[in-house]
């Protein structure tokens, strides 16, 4: 084969592998859609339950951020998931097992629970329509449908913290439950309003601006 | 005398092409020019709008024009032979009237546009000392709704109402409205496109806008400048009603929010949060 020949053979082989390797690239970044969490469906209603953590698990990419995780109703089976899928214009019960401290809200109006049923929450067992902002420890909104639960943070003082996912019912906790009917078909949006990535410039950079740890999507079908 | 006869159909050429377009552009783009007729602001804009389009059409006609002209009467008929035009050695008339014509443009446009921000003030803001305080309809004060942005969502604020806070708006028809904006946080923008309002929300400052609204309307609120990670979510719709159900929607709104107005700082025409316990 002649040099110019070679040359044209090597130039195209380089230029088949680049394209191969930018579709690949493109490819995988189109399939990579975050994983899942959803509800349960039971004799007593759907449920969803979930748990919010001081620090993810040792094993994830980022072990010292804050994060959400979807659990089973004995707070096992933990993932590391951020999307949940509901039933559209269903009732829905979720339970949030809140293992960390309180960070204090930036705005007061979210300590105050709006978009439930009754307008009420429970926090440990005890019907309340809001906490204490300094208490908070995070939020769980749907701001696109006005839900607002504040979660009440461990006290400072507490025994049995847990320090990184995954927690158990026998670590300080508090127990925040309510329920709220899902809309219409569609993805919408959920985020924490606590600033509470420790770290980042004013508590929101970091896990609060990843998705995959305080916010995702509600996925309604 | 050549010269003279290509400038004279320039120049009705462009007549014709001008005497052809602006009314169009008056009366068949005006009316649909952004951001249509949901306050009286707005409408204003529409006519501003439809003032600086019709300006610039001449304009860009007579651009359009003398290239079309020269490309069509300067055109190379015996291409064989490919010769330099003259040199240009300026031409103290032309030099005269552009002067003339531009310095009129821009001295009529810096007055007109003067004018009408003394008359509706600005949508993007005046800050916190405007200037530029538009009539109420009927006479009285102005409603004050704050505009309290954070990432990411915009909250607001009635401190006529008891202060309430609420995370969504409804607003009186034919009535006049001070929006106060600020953040609690980042940058953001107060976009209610439909009202004729985008203004920026900064933390630590007030930016006050004027809305004067008309009749009922659904309009859409959104943050018009790059906030974090959930700027595009960010965004709400509001509502124009009529004054007795706007009564009745606020009178909800305190009542609902109750437990909520008792936490809040007292209202304030901006805010500094606390101190992070955990924010960097």
């Amino acid at each position: 084969m002649s040099a110019v020949g070679k040359r044209i053979l090597w130039s195209t082989l380089v230029a088949a592998i680049v394209c191969v390797a930018i579709a690949l690239y493109i490819g995988l970044y189109l399939v990579n859609v975050p994983g899942s969490a959803a509800a349960v469906s039971t004799s007593s209603g759907t449920r969803l339950y979930l748990a919010t953590v001081p620090a993810a698990a040792l094993n994830d990419a980022h072990p010292t951020w804050v994060s959400y995780y979807a659990v089973n109703a004995n707070a096992q089976d933990w993932r590391h998931v951020t999307t949940y899928v509901l039933p559209a214009k269903t009732l829905v019960h979720v339970t949030i097992y809140n293992y960390d401290s309180p960070s204090a809200l930036r705005n007061n109006f979210f300590g105050q629970s709006s978009g439930t049923t009754g307008g009420v929450i429970t926090l440990d067992g005890q019907t309340t329509k809001g906490i204490n902002p300094n208490n908070a420890s995070h939020v769980f909104s749907i701001p696109q449908i006005g839900l607002v639960i504040p979660l009440q943070g461990i006290s400072a003082t507490a025994k049995n913290p847990c320090s990184n996912a995954p927690c158990s019912l026998s670590n300080n906790h508090t127990t925040t439950t309510f329920t709220f009917r899902t809309p219409a078909k569609g993805l919408y949006r959920w985020q924490c309003f606590v600033p509470c990535a420790a770290g980042y410039i004013a508590g929101f950079g970091g896990p609060m601006q990843t998705v995959g740890y305080m916010d995702g999507f509600i996925k309604v079908v | 005398m050549e010269g003279t006869r290509h400038w004279r159909n320039v120049v009705v050429l462009w007549l014709i092409a001008s005497l052809i377009m602006t009314p169009i552009v008056i009366f068949v783009f005006g009316p649909g020019l952004p951001p249509g007729n949901g306050s009286v602001e707005a409408s204003g804009q529409v006519t501003d709008n439809t003032v600086l389009l019709a300006t610039a059409t001449p304009v860009a006609l007579a651009v359009l024009v003398y290239l079309a002209y020269v490309c069509w009467a300067f055109r190379e008929r015996t291409p064989e032979v490919i010769l330099d035009g003259p040199a240009i050695r300026g031409n103290s008339s032309v030099q005269f009237w552009w002067l003339v014509v531009t310095t009129t443009l821009v001295l009529f446009l810096a007055g007109y546009g003067t004018v009408r921000l003394l008359a509706d003030g600005a949508g993007g803001g005046q800050g916190p000392n405007p200037i530029a305080v538009p009539s109420a309809p009927g006479g009285g004060k102005p409603l004050v709704v704050q505009v309290i942005a954070q990432q990411w969502q915009f909250n607001y604020r009635f401190p006529g109402y008891g202060g309430v806070e609420t995370n969504g708006i409804e607003l009186p028809e034919n009535t006049l409205v001070q929006f106060n904006v600020t953040s609690l946080d980042v940058i953001h923008s107060f976009w209610a496109y439909e009202l004729g309002v985008k203004a920026d929300a900064n933390p630590g400052v007030n930016n006050v806008a004027y809305v004067t609204t008309k009749g009922p309307l659904l309009f859409h609120v959104r943050c018009a400048e790059l906030c974090g990670v959930w700027h595009g979510y960010m965004f709400n719709q509001g509502l124009v009603v009529p004054k007795t159900q706007f009564a009745a929607w606020i009178a909800r709104q305190e009542q609902l929010y109750a437990p909520a107005t008792k936490t809040l700082p007292p209202y304030s025409k901006t805010y500094f949060p606390q101190p992070l316990r955990r924010g960097g």
